[in-house]
């Protein structure tokens, strides 16, 4: 098994999944010869050649209607959109089209083959327009799937979990361990499941809670938190929708407690709609409030983003509150 | 602070990788030869936003004579029979059912009055392969490819044999049988899923294009430009067709767009273009059957701006009264192309006046008993509240499904077309 950075784990997975199925296409700017500004798609043009990974004009609209298009009839597309911030142009087209191909035409057409990919997240000093992490605006749209790994074996697994499932995925990777996070990762084929969430670390006091990028924020507070004795059980959501509820519940009914930890701002965020959902199945097993450590309520900032974000000592408190309530 | 570092060094990265995209472009991949044919000049010379001359197709002449000199369509009195008595079912149809919404039997309508030969004719000028994804009020194509009246009815009035499942307005039709993507209510969507539906016949080396609908309103949405753009950029049969029926909704071209129609567009964006009069059902055919030719050829999209007038409302909401005159809407009667194609017929000893009347008597009768049928159908079933949202219902979906029923038979009476039969 080889060590490999989260970039050659997509780039593998991007690989296996044009090899076995010709009618796979990878497109977006810069996606071509060039391999995208953060290179996920290295060599993929000169493997299949220019018809089926390629750059696309500066239009995020035009690269996801022209995705769904390629879907609806039969095409496997697997889209880039640079980053996550600029995803908004091609908002109508997900929410409006992608999520509602299947429903809308009882059937008749799906765009299930869809697969976006886009590099979310902070921590790279890349200011309020190359640092947003907007699952939640995705989340709140019944007929996508959102997923988010945390490292190199993950988003293998899960990018090709997502490229073959029969649903639109809106695929966020965490850039900012593109090339910090390394790890071994099978050179063969693999899928890891849609849909469930995975303990990462089993515990007895407190359940913390986060996906991608996070994960390795609320490791370094249950760290912390294990010298003041305090045994944490970590969770890593890894599909934010649909979401796996019975695990995050089962692990609360066995802790009492829960911290939802994740980059964007706090209002309407997902952790949001964790808690509601939590409070609601496990009330009476709860010893305090549902915390939830998250993004300030303010666009992302940049000389002060030390600041502003929800790192591992915001959560180490978090946890220490939800143990003296 | 070594994290800090760290998210600098990165930043760094990233800007080295633009420059890095910049100097790859100019030694490897630009190609600057289309500059190289224009004039140089030495005096600033500002082209005129209206330089671009649009010819204009006529084929066949109001009374039904052709012009001189014209060149016909591939057509013989088979297609041409085929393609009339569609018009003539896309007329009684749209008739019929704003009487059935007037009536309060239908909630909603969209008629195609005065430019069905642009839906009908595109459809005539294609073959079945051929994917068809249309805007809204393209009714005549689905009809010319044989959607059968009750499924035009069971869709309108949303019941359980409805293929869309009773979830679209009236008028969304849909039907992968015939090719023919379901209609979406946002503008111009369609538009680069035409050139990616496109892309994906080309690469599977299919006999086929995808012809794709639209109004000259919608053109003003950001997706026509990206839809056009991307077409051209990777050389994909499609053939765009705008309708230019003058309004969008109340809105008139000339608060639409400033220049000379869609067409100069096409052209910006590098695509061989024709504007034809769109009430001109053998010049929609001509136009229809050449383009097909072309981008199957080619490789590469057209675009059609077919000239028409919706002599209709927009919708049975709509009340075009408010903004135009009736003496307009008389101007406009006069190029009817139903009219226009039944006197060519007449002219050509291919259709009579027995006929004529015999089959608009037997439509108006057909659709009349139809809606009788359709209306009386019941609701879907409550289960298809969840169904096709997910490939397979989610287990929250199925968990929020059961509370809706047990809630339901808890108050059966508020719910009537559901509480008697829920599994």
């Amino acid at each position: 098994m080889a060590q490999i950075n989260l970039l050659q784990a997509i780039n593998s997975a991007l690989d296996i999944a044009m090899t076995e199925n010709d009618r796979a296409v990878c497109f977006g700017e810069d996606v071509g010869h060039f391999g995208g500004v953060f290179r996920a798609t290295s060599g993929l043009q000169e493997k299949f050649g220019k018809s089926r990974c390629f750059n696309t004009p500066l239009v995020e609209q035009g690269v996801i209607g022209f995705a769904n298009g390629l879907a609806a009839q039969g095409s496997v597309p697997i889209a880039e959109i640079q980053f996550a911030d600029y995803i908004f142009p091609a908002f109508d087209q997900i929410v409006n089209e992608s999520a509602k191909f299947r429903y809308r035409s009882g059937n008749e057409f799906d765009v299930g083959n869809l697969t976006i990919r886009t590099p979310y997240g902070g921590g790279i000093a890349g200011g309020l327009y190359h640092s947003q992490s907007p699952e939640a605006y995705f989340a709140h749209t019944p007929g996508l799937k959102v997923v988010v790994p945390r490292n190199p074996y993950q988003a293998k697994g899960l990018l090709l979990a997502s490229i073959r499932d029969k649903n639109p995925v809106v695929f966020f990777e965490p850039k900012r361990l593109y090339r910090a996070s390394v790890g071994e990762v099978p050179d063969e084929d693999y899928q890891l499941p849609l849909g469930k969430a995975e303990v990462t670390q089993q515990g007895s006091d407190i359940t913390l809670l986060a996906w991608g990028a996070q994960m390795e924020i609320i490791e370094q507070a249950a760290e912390k938190a294990a010298k003041d004795g305090i045994s944490c059980e970590i969770i890593d959501l890894r599909t934010i929708l649909p979401w796996d509820v019975e695990t995050v519940a089962n692990s609360v009914i066995k802790t009492g407690r829960l911290i939802i930890s994740q980059e964007a701002p706090l209002t309407a965020g997902f952790a949001s709609e964790i808690a509601a959902t939590i409070q609601n199945e496990c009330f009476l097993h709860l010893e305090s409030p549902i915390g939830r450590v998250c993004g300030m309520d303010t666009p992302y900032p940049l000389a002060l983003e030390k600041e502003y974000v929800a790192d591992h000592l915001k959560v180490y408190e978090a946890i220490k509150q939800s143990m003296n309530y | 602070m070594a994290q800090t570092k760290a998210a600098y060094t990165y930043l760094a990265f990233i800007n080295l990788i633009i420059v890095e995209l910049k100097n790859h472009n100019k030694e490897k991949a630009m190609n600057s030869d289309i500059y190289k044919e224009s004039p140089v000049v030495h005096q600033p010379a500002f082209i005129d936003g209206h330089s671009v001359e649009i010819p204009l197709l006529k084929i066949l002449q109001p009374n039904g004579t052709i012009y001189d000199g014209a060149e016909l369509p591939n057509i013989d009195q088979a297609l041409a029979t085929k393609i009339y008595k569609t018009l003539a079912f896309h007329r009684v149809l749209d008739e019929r059912m704003v009487a059935s919404q007037r009536q309060g039997r239908l909630s909603f309508y969209m008629t195609a009055l005065g430019e069905e030969a642009a839906s009908v004719g595109g459809a005539a000028g294609l073959e079945p392969q051929d994917m068809i994804m249309a805007q809204y009020r393209e009714q005549g194509a689905l009809m010319y490819r044989g959607f059968a009246l009750e499924d035009f009815m069971n869709q309108m009035f949303s019941n359980e044999k409805d293929l869309g499942k009773g979830r679209q307005m009236p008028i969304h039709y849909g039907s992968k049988a015939l090719n023919n993507m379901t209609i979406s209510s946002p503008l111009a969507t369609q538009i680069p899923q035409a050139s990616g539906y496109a892309y994906g016949q080309k690469l599977q080396g299919l006999e086929a294009v995808t012809i794709c609908y639209f109004g000259e309103g919608a053109a003003s949405e950001g997706d026509f430009h990206a839809g056009l753009n991307m077409a051209a950029v990777h050389q994909v049969p499609v053939i765009f067709f705008c309708r230019n029926n003058g309004y969008a909704i109340s809105t008139p071209s000339d608060e639409q767009y400033a220049g000379n129609g869609i067409a100069p567009r096409g052209v910006g964006y590098g695509i061989k273009t024709i504007r034809i009069d769109g009430n001109d059902i053998l010049a929609v055919l001509k136009a229809t059957q050449d383009a097909r030719i072309y981008a199957l050829k080619e490789n590469k999209p057209v675009l059609i701006e077919a000239m028409s007038y919706r002599l209709g409302a927009h919708s049975t909401s709509d009340d075009p009264s408010g903004y135009r005159t009736r003496e307009e809407e008389a101007k406009w009667q006069e190029y009817d192309p139903i009219l226009r194609m039944k006197n060519w017929m007449l002219a050509q000893n291919w259709w009579n006046e027995e006929q004529e009347v015999e089959l608009f008597e037997e439509l108006k009768e057909q659709v009349l008993a139809a809606v009788k049928v359709s209306e009386k159908i019941q609701k879907p079933p409550v289960e298809d509240l969840i169904t096709d949202v997910y490939d397979t219902p989610p287990k929250l979906l199925k968990q929020q499904l059961d509370e809706l029923k047990v809630h339901i038979k808890k108050y059966p009476e508020a719910y009537p077309f559901t509480a008697g039969r829920i599994k």
